[in-house]
Protein backbone atom coordinates (compact mmCIF):
# COMPACT_ATOMS: atom_id res chain seq x y z
CA UNK A 1 0.00 0.00 0.00
CA UNK A 2 2.94 2.20 0.78
CA UNK A 3 3.82 1.69 -3.25
CA UNK A 4 0.15 3.07 -4.43
CA UNK A 5 0.60 5.61 -2.05
CA UNK A 6 4.09 7.19 -3.03
CA UNK A 7 2.95 6.35 -7.18
CA UNK A 8 -0.12 8.73 -6.14
CA UNK A 9 2.18 11.49 -4.23
CA UNK A 10 4.58 11.47 -6.98
CA UNK A 11 1.90 12.43 -9.39
CA UNK A 12 0.79 15.16 -7.70
CA UNK A 13 4.45 15.98 -7.72
CA UNK A 14 4.91 15.78 -11.19
CA UNK A 15 1.53 18.05 -11.53
CA UNK A 16 2.78 20.63 -9.24
CA UNK A 17 6.34 20.89 -11.05
CA UNK A 18 5.60 20.50 -14.47
CA UNK A 19 4.70 24.12 -15.06
CA UNK A 20 8.29 25.08 -13.83
CA UNK A 21 10.00 22.56 -15.52
CA UNK A 22 8.09 23.69 -19.22
CA UNK A 23 9.07 27.00 -18.25
CA UNK A 24 12.69 26.10 -18.63
CA UNK A 25 12.78 24.84 -21.73
CA UNK A 26 10.20 27.95 -22.81
CA UNK A 27 7.80 26.31 -23.00
CA UNK A 28 4.20 28.08 -21.71
CA UNK A 29 1.19 25.18 -21.89
CA UNK A 30 0.67 26.86 -18.36
CA UNK A 31 1.71 29.80 -19.62
CA UNK A 32 -0.88 32.68 -18.18
CA UNK A 33 0.23 36.02 -19.06
CA UNK A 34 2.03 37.25 -22.53
CA UNK A 35 5.56 36.36 -23.25
CA UNK A 36 8.11 37.62 -26.26
CA UNK A 37 6.71 35.20 -28.52
CA UNK A 38 2.91 34.08 -26.74
CA UNK A 39 1.05 37.51 -27.11
CA UNK A 40 -2.11 37.04 -25.14
CA UNK A 41 -4.71 40.09 -26.12
CA UNK A 42 -7.26 39.74 -23.62
CA UNK A 43 -4.51 40.99 -21.11
CA UNK A 44 -2.93 44.28 -20.79
CA UNK A 45 0.57 44.65 -21.18
CA UNK A 46 2.43 46.20 -18.07
CA UNK B 1 -43.13 41.16 -28.52
CA UNK B 2 -40.04 39.96 -29.43
CA UNK B 3 -41.34 36.13 -29.98
CA UNK B 4 -44.75 37.62 -31.64
CA UNK B 5 -42.13 38.93 -34.04
CA UNK B 6 -40.26 36.01 -34.72
CA UNK B 7 -43.62 33.84 -34.79
CA UNK B 8 -44.56 36.30 -37.61
CA UNK B 9 -41.39 35.75 -39.39
CA UNK B 10 -41.89 32.56 -39.36
CA UNK B 11 -45.32 32.28 -40.79
CA UNK B 12 -44.03 34.24 -43.57
CA UNK B 13 -41.45 31.76 -44.16
CA UNK B 14 -43.13 28.87 -44.43
CA UNK B 15 -45.65 30.71 -46.47
CA UNK B 16 -43.00 31.63 -49.20
CA UNK B 17 -41.97 27.57 -48.71
CA UNK B 18 -45.16 26.29 -49.24
CA UNK B 19 -46.36 28.60 -52.07
CA UNK B 20 -45.69 26.08 -55.65
CA UNK B 21 -45.33 29.68 -57.34
CA UNK B 22 -42.85 31.14 -55.43
CA UNK B 23 -40.91 27.06 -55.81
CA UNK B 24 -40.77 27.06 -58.77
CA UNK B 25 -39.65 30.48 -59.64
CA UNK B 26 -36.47 29.66 -57.56
CA UNK B 27 -35.47 26.29 -57.92
CA UNK B 28 -32.77 24.71 -56.10
CA UNK B 29 -29.81 25.61 -57.53
CA UNK B 30 -30.84 28.74 -59.41
CA UNK B 31 -29.27 31.75 -57.72
CA UNK B 32 -29.72 34.37 -60.47
CA UNK B 33 -32.85 36.12 -58.81
CA UNK B 34 -30.69 37.00 -56.17
CA UNK B 35 -27.43 37.72 -58.33
CA UNK B 36 -25.41 34.68 -56.83
CA UNK B 37 -26.06 35.16 -53.71
CA UNK B 38 -27.42 32.96 -51.32
CA UNK B 39 -31.32 31.88 -51.62
CA UNK B 40 -34.09 31.51 -49.01
CA UNK B 41 -34.00 27.91 -50.03
CA UNK B 42 -30.18 27.81 -49.16
CA UNK B 43 -31.30 29.47 -45.58
CA UNK B 44 -33.88 27.04 -45.22
CA UNK B 45 -32.22 23.97 -46.18
CA UNK B 46 -29.54 25.26 -43.82
CA UNK B 47 -32.39 25.25 -40.94
CA UNK B 48 -33.45 21.73 -41.54
CA UNK B 49 -30.31 20.36 -41.16
CA UNK B 50 -29.96 19.56 -44.92
CA UNK B 51 -26.48 19.80 -46.53
CA UNK B 52 -25.81 23.05 -49.10
CA UNK B 53 -23.17 23.18 -51.50
CA UNK B 54 -21.51 26.17 -50.08
CA UNK B 55 -19.04 26.25 -53.47
CA UNK B 56 -21.39 28.88 -54.97
CA UNK B 57 -19.53 31.64 -52.20
CA UNK B 58 -16.49 29.47 -50.97
CA UNK B 59 -15.01 30.12 -54.68
CA UNK B 60 -16.95 33.60 -55.54
CA UNK B 61 -13.61 35.57 -54.35
CA UNK B 62 -13.98 38.09 -56.77
CA UNK B 63 -11.77 38.65 -59.73
CA UNK B 64 -9.57 41.71 -59.90
CA UNK B 65 -9.64 41.49 -63.55
CA UNK B 66 -13.40 42.09 -63.74
CA UNK B 67 -12.83 44.90 -60.97
CA UNK B 68 -14.91 48.08 -61.14
CA UNK B 69 -13.11 51.59 -61.97
CA UNK B 70 -12.55 53.45 -58.82
CA UNK B 71 -14.71 55.94 -60.31
CA UNK B 72 -17.35 54.02 -59.92
CA UNK B 73 -20.14 54.12 -57.29
CA UNK B 74 -18.93 51.12 -54.48
CA UNK B 75 -15.78 50.32 -56.60
CA UNK B 76 -12.62 49.57 -56.16
CA UNK B 77 -11.37 47.75 -53.45
CA UNK B 78 -8.42 46.88 -54.58
CA UNK B 79 -10.48 44.85 -57.30
CA UNK B 80 -12.67 42.61 -55.13
CA UNK B 81 -15.86 44.09 -53.32
CA UNK B 82 -16.26 44.00 -49.29
CA UNK B 83 -18.37 40.79 -49.94
CA UNK B 84 -15.57 39.07 -51.83
CA UNK B 85 -13.10 39.75 -49.28
CA UNK B 86 -15.65 38.93 -46.28
CA UNK B 87 -16.37 35.27 -48.39
CA UNK B 88 -12.33 34.70 -48.57
CA UNK B 89 -12.09 35.15 -44.96
CA UNK B 90 -14.73 33.16 -44.00
CA UNK B 91 -13.67 30.39 -46.09
CA UNK B 92 -10.32 30.99 -45.39
CA UNK B 93 -8.53 31.88 -48.70
CA UNK B 94 -7.87 35.47 -47.76
CA UNK B 95 -3.83 36.46 -47.15
CA UNK B 96 -4.19 37.99 -43.83
CA UNK B 97 -1.34 39.33 -41.77
CA UNK B 98 -1.18 40.37 -38.56
CA UNK B 99 1.21 41.78 -36.69
CA UNK B 100 0.13 39.74 -33.69
CA UNK B 101 2.46 36.33 -33.84
CA UNK B 102 0.18 33.82 -32.16
CA UNK B 103 -0.18 30.45 -34.27
CA UNK B 104 -3.58 30.76 -36.46
CA UNK B 105 -3.82 34.67 -35.52
CA UNK B 106 -4.87 34.81 -39.75
CA UNK B 107 -7.49 32.82 -39.08
CA UNK B 108 -10.10 35.12 -38.80
CA UNK B 109 -13.11 33.12 -39.23
CA UNK B 110 -13.60 29.82 -39.36
CA UNK B 111 -17.04 28.36 -39.22
CA UNK B 112 -16.40 24.67 -37.69
CA UNK B 113 -17.01 25.64 -34.33
CA UNK B 114 -20.72 24.55 -34.19
CA UNK B 115 -20.27 21.37 -35.21
CA UNK B 116 -17.92 20.61 -33.03
CA UNK B 117 -19.98 22.26 -30.41
CA UNK B 118 -23.22 19.98 -30.57
CA UNK B 119 -21.17 17.00 -31.37
CA UNK B 120 -19.47 17.99 -28.24
CA UNK B 121 -22.26 18.88 -26.22
CA UNK B 122 -24.76 16.25 -27.35
CA UNK B 123 -23.44 12.90 -29.14
CA UNK B 124 -20.30 12.54 -27.28
CA UNK B 125 -21.61 13.17 -23.84
CA UNK B 126 -24.72 11.13 -24.44
CA UNK B 127 -23.01 7.77 -25.89
CA UNK B 128 -19.68 8.40 -23.16
CA UNK B 129 -21.36 8.84 -20.32
CA UNK B 130 -23.72 5.88 -21.44
CA UNK B 131 -20.73 3.32 -22.46
CA UNK B 132 -19.63 4.31 -18.71
CA UNK B 133 -22.82 3.32 -17.29
CA UNK B 134 -23.26 0.64 -19.40
CA UNK B 135 -20.07 -0.98 -18.45
CA UNK B 136 -20.72 -0.61 -14.58
CA UNK B 137 -24.11 -2.00 -14.76
CA UNK B 138 -22.79 -4.84 -17.06
CA UNK B 139 -20.26 -5.38 -13.99
CA UNK B 140 -23.04 -5.16 -11.44
CA UNK B 141 -25.26 -8.10 -13.44
CA UNK B 142 -21.85 -9.97 -13.52
CA UNK B 143 -21.46 -9.78 -9.78
CA UNK B 144 -24.63 -10.87 -8.89
CA UNK B 145 -24.43 -14.16 -11.56
CA UNK B 146 -21.32 -15.02 -11.17
CA UNK B 147 -20.47 -13.42 -7.46
CA UNK B 148 -16.35 -13.09 -6.65
CA UNK B 149 -13.89 -15.72 -8.33
CA UNK B 150 -12.61 -17.49 -5.29
CA UNK B 151 -9.47 -19.34 -5.17
CA UNK B 152 -10.58 -22.82 -5.15
CA UNK B 153 -9.46 -24.74 -2.18
CA UNK B 154 -9.24 -21.37 -0.01
CA UNK B 155 -5.77 -19.77 0.16
CA UNK B 156 -2.42 -21.56 0.73
CA UNK B 157 -1.23 -19.22 3.24
CA UNK B 158 1.89 -18.73 1.85
CA UNK B 159 3.02 -15.56 -1.07
CA UNK B 160 4.90 -15.97 -3.49
CA UNK B 161 6.39 -12.03 -4.92
CA UNK B 162 4.30 -11.17 -7.88
CA UNK B 163 5.70 -7.45 -8.82
CA UNK B 164 8.92 -6.02 -7.89
CA UNK B 165 8.71 -2.39 -6.00
CA UNK B 166 9.07 -0.14 -9.50
CA UNK B 167 6.53 -2.11 -11.01
CA UNK B 168 4.11 -1.36 -8.10
CA UNK B 169 5.04 2.24 -8.47
CA UNK B 170 4.72 2.81 -12.60
CA UNK B 171 1.32 1.09 -12.46
CA UNK B 172 0.29 3.24 -9.07
CA UNK B 173 1.90 6.13 -11.13
CA UNK B 174 -0.03 5.55 -14.12
CA UNK B 175 -3.34 4.24 -12.30
CA UNK B 176 -3.26 7.60 -10.13
CA UNK B 177 -2.63 9.85 -12.79
CA UNK B 178 -5.11 7.98 -15.08
CA UNK B 179 -7.96 8.71 -12.83
CA UNK B 180 -7.31 12.33 -12.00
CA UNK B 181 -7.54 12.44 -15.93
CA UNK B 182 -10.98 10.70 -15.78
CA UNK B 183 -12.20 12.95 -13.10
CA UNK B 184 -11.31 15.83 -14.24
CA UNK B 185 -11.93 15.57 -17.74
CA UNK B 186 -15.49 14.29 -16.79
CA UNK B 187 -15.81 17.80 -14.69
CA UNK B 188 -14.38 19.50 -17.88
CA UNK B 189 -16.74 17.98 -20.57
CA UNK B 190 -19.55 17.42 -18.31
CA UNK B 191 -20.06 20.34 -16.01
CA UNK B 192 -21.81 23.01 -18.24
CA UNK B 193 -24.87 19.78 -18.46
CA UNK B 194 -24.46 18.50 -15.26
CA UNK B 195 -23.10 20.65 -12.70
CA UNK B 196 -23.66 24.40 -12.72
CA UNK B 197 -27.26 23.36 -12.44
CA UNK B 198 -26.25 21.50 -9.03
CA UNK B 199 -23.71 23.72 -7.96
CA UNK B 200 -24.31 27.08 -9.52
CA UNK B 201 -21.99 28.62 -12.09
CA UNK B 202 -19.78 30.25 -9.26
CA UNK B 203 -18.82 27.41 -7.82
CA UNK B 204 -18.50 25.11 -10.93
CA UNK B 205 -16.03 27.95 -12.46
CA UNK B 206 -13.59 27.30 -9.26
CA UNK B 207 -13.71 23.50 -10.04
CA UNK B 208 -13.44 23.46 -13.79
CA UNK B 209 -10.62 26.18 -13.23
CA UNK B 210 -9.03 23.61 -10.74
CA UNK B 211 -9.85 20.49 -13.12
CA UNK B 212 -7.92 21.89 -15.67
CA UNK B 213 -4.87 22.97 -14.21
CA UNK B 214 -4.56 18.89 -12.82
CA UNK B 215 -5.69 17.85 -16.11
CA UNK B 216 -3.26 19.76 -18.45
CA UNK B 217 -0.38 19.07 -15.45
CA UNK B 218 -1.02 15.43 -14.21
CA UNK B 219 -0.49 14.31 -18.00
CA UNK B 220 2.85 14.28 -17.45
CA UNK B 221 2.57 11.84 -14.55
CA UNK B 222 0.46 9.84 -16.73
CA UNK B 223 2.79 9.53 -19.78
CA UNK B 224 5.68 8.72 -17.42
CA UNK B 225 3.73 6.11 -15.64
CA UNK B 226 2.66 4.62 -19.74
CA UNK B 227 6.94 4.75 -20.53
CA UNK B 228 7.59 3.12 -17.47
CA UNK B 229 5.09 -0.14 -17.69
CA UNK B 230 5.80 -0.63 -21.33
CA UNK B 231 9.01 -0.74 -20.61
CA UNK B 232 8.73 -3.01 -17.77
CA UNK B 233 5.90 -5.25 -19.16
CA UNK B 234 5.45 -5.46 -23.20
CA UNK B 235 8.82 -8.60 -22.75
CA UNK B 236 5.99 -10.15 -20.59
CA UNK B 237 2.63 -9.08 -23.10
CA UNK B 238 3.88 -10.35 -26.37
CA UNK B 239 1.14 -12.57 -27.71
CA UNK B 240 1.77 -15.90 -28.04
CA UNK B 241 -0.50 -19.50 -28.60
CA UNK B 242 -1.37 -19.79 -25.02
CA UNK B 243 -3.55 -16.66 -25.41
CA UNK B 244 -5.08 -18.27 -27.76
CA UNK B 245 -6.03 -21.06 -25.78
CA UNK B 246 -7.23 -19.07 -22.91
CA UNK B 247 -9.54 -16.74 -24.58
CA UNK B 248 -11.20 -20.18 -26.23
CA UNK B 249 -11.60 -21.10 -22.33
CA UNK B 250 -12.70 -17.41 -21.39
CA UNK B 251 -10.39 -17.00 -19.17
CA UNK B 252 -12.01 -19.60 -17.14
CA UNK B 253 -14.47 -17.47 -15.61
CA UNK B 254 -17.88 -19.39 -16.43
CA UNK B 255 -16.34 -22.81 -16.37
CA UNK B 256 -14.30 -22.51 -13.54
CA UNK B 257 -11.07 -23.96 -15.17
CA UNK B 258 -8.01 -22.39 -15.06
CA UNK B 259 -6.20 -22.31 -18.30
CA UNK B 260 -2.21 -22.31 -18.44
CA UNK B 261 -0.89 -18.69 -18.17
CA UNK B 262 2.20 -16.80 -17.87
CA UNK B 263 3.22 -13.93 -16.02
CA UNK B 264 -0.03 -12.16 -18.23
CA UNK B 265 -2.91 -13.87 -19.58
CA UNK B 266 -4.38 -12.73 -22.58
CA UNK B 267 -7.15 -11.20 -20.67
CA UNK B 268 -4.21 -9.41 -18.82
CA UNK B 269 -2.44 -8.79 -22.13
CA UNK B 270 -5.66 -7.01 -23.75
CA UNK B 271 -5.83 -4.61 -21.14
CA UNK B 272 -1.76 -3.89 -21.20
CA UNK B 273 -2.18 -2.76 -25.26
CA UNK B 274 -5.67 -0.96 -25.09
CA UNK B 275 -3.60 1.02 -22.36
CA UNK B 276 -0.66 1.11 -23.99
CA UNK B 277 -2.30 2.20 -27.52
CA UNK B 278 -4.79 4.13 -26.53
CA UNK B 279 -2.68 5.85 -24.21
CA UNK B 280 -0.48 6.66 -26.30
CA UNK B 281 -2.87 8.08 -28.86
CA UNK B 282 -4.71 9.88 -25.93
CA UNK B 283 -1.29 11.54 -25.27
CA UNK B 284 -0.81 13.13 -28.57
CA UNK B 285 -3.75 13.86 -28.85
CA UNK B 286 -3.28 15.96 -25.67
CA UNK B 287 0.11 17.13 -26.42
CA UNK B 288 -1.82 18.70 -29.34
CA UNK B 289 -4.32 20.39 -26.94
CA UNK B 290 -1.69 21.45 -24.43
CA UNK B 291 0.34 23.20 -27.06
CA UNK B 292 -2.53 24.76 -29.16
CA UNK B 293 -1.75 25.29 -32.97
CA UNK B 294 1.52 23.64 -32.39
CA UNK B 295 1.37 20.07 -33.64
CA UNK B 296 -1.40 19.90 -36.12
CA UNK B 297 -1.47 15.91 -36.77
CA UNK B 298 -4.84 15.46 -38.40
CA UNK B 299 -4.95 16.41 -41.79
CA UNK B 300 -1.34 14.47 -42.02
CA UNK B 301 -2.94 11.14 -40.66
CA UNK B 302 -6.25 11.87 -42.34
CA UNK B 303 -4.00 12.20 -46.11
CA UNK B 304 -2.32 8.28 -44.86
CA UNK B 305 -5.88 7.31 -44.59
CA UNK B 306 -7.37 8.89 -47.89
CA UNK B 307 -3.86 6.95 -49.83
CA UNK B 308 -4.49 3.97 -47.48
CA UNK B 309 -8.02 3.46 -47.71
CA UNK B 310 -9.04 5.74 -50.77
CA UNK B 311 -11.78 7.18 -48.25
CA UNK B 312 -12.18 11.14 -48.72
CA UNK B 313 -11.84 12.55 -45.29
CA UNK B 314 -10.74 16.32 -45.50
CA UNK B 315 -6.58 16.77 -45.77
CA UNK B 316 -6.47 20.21 -45.40
CA UNK B 317 -7.50 21.80 -42.33
CA UNK B 318 -7.95 24.93 -40.50
CA UNK B 319 -5.56 25.39 -37.96
CA UNK B 320 -8.91 25.49 -35.32
CA UNK B 321 -10.15 22.63 -37.23
CA UNK B 322 -7.36 20.50 -36.18
CA UNK B 323 -7.71 21.61 -32.75
CA UNK B 324 -11.88 20.26 -32.79
CA UNK B 325 -10.70 17.35 -34.10
CA UNK B 326 -8.27 16.77 -31.69
CA UNK B 327 -10.45 17.79 -28.84
CA UNK B 328 -13.13 14.90 -30.03
CA UNK B 329 -10.61 12.44 -30.80
CA UNK B 330 -9.07 13.09 -26.94
CA UNK B 331 -12.58 12.07 -25.66
CA UNK B 332 -13.49 9.22 -27.45
CA UNK B 333 -10.33 7.63 -27.03
CA UNK B 334 -10.72 8.69 -22.96
CA UNK B 335 -14.27 7.14 -22.89
CA UNK B 336 -12.99 3.65 -24.25
CA UNK B 337 -10.01 3.26 -22.01
CA UNK B 338 -12.21 4.29 -18.96
CA UNK B 339 -14.63 1.64 -19.87
CA UNK B 340 -11.60 -0.73 -20.49
CA UNK B 341 -10.20 0.32 -17.30
CA UNK B 342 -12.91 0.27 -14.90
CA UNK B 343 -13.21 -3.88 -15.86
CA UNK B 344 -9.97 -3.64 -15.13
CA UNK B 345 -10.51 -2.07 -11.21
CA UNK B 346 -13.69 -4.51 -10.96
CA UNK B 347 -11.61 -7.94 -11.69
CA UNK B 348 -8.48 -6.55 -9.65
CA UNK B 349 -10.46 -5.77 -6.82
CA UNK B 350 -13.96 -6.87 -5.44
CA UNK B 351 -14.31 -9.29 -8.66
CA UNK B 352 -11.31 -11.74 -7.45
CA UNK B 353 -10.47 -12.47 -4.22
CA UNK B 354 -6.45 -12.62 -3.88
CA UNK B 355 -6.06 -10.01 -6.94
CA UNK B 356 -5.11 -6.88 -5.31
CA UNK B 357 -2.33 -8.04 -3.43
CA UNK B 358 -0.31 -8.48 -6.55
CA UNK B 359 -0.91 -4.59 -7.04
CA UNK B 360 -0.97 -4.00 -3.33
CA UNK B 361 1.42 -5.61 -1.57
CA UNK B 362 3.35 -7.33 -4.53
CA UNK B 363 2.97 -10.98 -3.04
CA UNK B 364 0.22 -13.13 -3.70
CA UNK B 365 -0.98 -16.38 -1.97
CA UNK B 366 1.03 -19.39 -3.52
CA UNK B 367 -2.37 -20.87 -4.59
CA UNK B 368 -4.05 -17.90 -6.65
CA UNK B 369 -0.72 -17.69 -8.36
CA UNK B 370 -0.96 -21.60 -9.42
CA UNK B 371 -4.36 -21.12 -10.59
CA UNK B 372 -3.92 -18.29 -12.48
CA UNK B 373 -0.52 -18.35 -13.55
CA UNK B 374 0.47 -21.31 -13.59
CA UNK B 375 3.65 -21.72 -15.85
CA UNK B 376 4.84 -17.95 -14.46
CA UNK B 377 4.73 -20.11 -10.90
CA UNK B 378 6.82 -23.32 -12.57
CA UNK B 379 9.38 -20.47 -14.09
CA UNK B 380 9.67 -18.93 -10.57
CA UNK B 381 10.00 -21.90 -8.63
CA UNK B 382 12.41 -23.34 -11.29
CA UNK B 383 14.85 -20.23 -10.70
CA UNK B 384 14.75 -20.46 -7.28
CA UNK B 385 15.39 -24.07 -6.87
CA UNK B 386 12.04 -24.78 -5.21
CA UNK B 387 9.37 -23.39 -3.00
CA UNK B 388 7.87 -19.33 -2.41
CA UNK B 389 8.64 -17.16 -0.12
CA UNK B 390 6.56 -16.57 3.07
Amino acid sequence: MKVMVAGFVAALVIAYAAPMALNQFGWSSAEEYSSETSVRLDQSSH
Amino acid sequence: MNLKLLGAALVVLATLVSNPLWAEEASAGDRTATGGAQTLEDIMARQEQLKVDESFRSENLGDPANAAPSTDQLGTNGGLSNSDVYRAIRYNEADVRTQARTPAATVLIQDGGMPWYKLREGPLITYGGLALLGIIALLAVFYLIRGRIKIDGGPAGTTIERFKAIERFGHWLLAGSFIALGITGLITLMGRSFLIPVLGPEAYATLAAGSKWLHNNIAWAFMLGLVMTFSMWVVHNIPNKLDWQWIKAGGGIFTKSHPPAKKFNAGQKIIFWTVMLLGFSVSLSGLSLLFPFEMPMFAKTFGIINSVLGTDLPAVLAPHEEMQYANIWHSIVAFVMMVAIIAHIYIGSVGMEGAFDAMGKGHVDLEWARQHHDLWVAEVEAKQGKGGSS
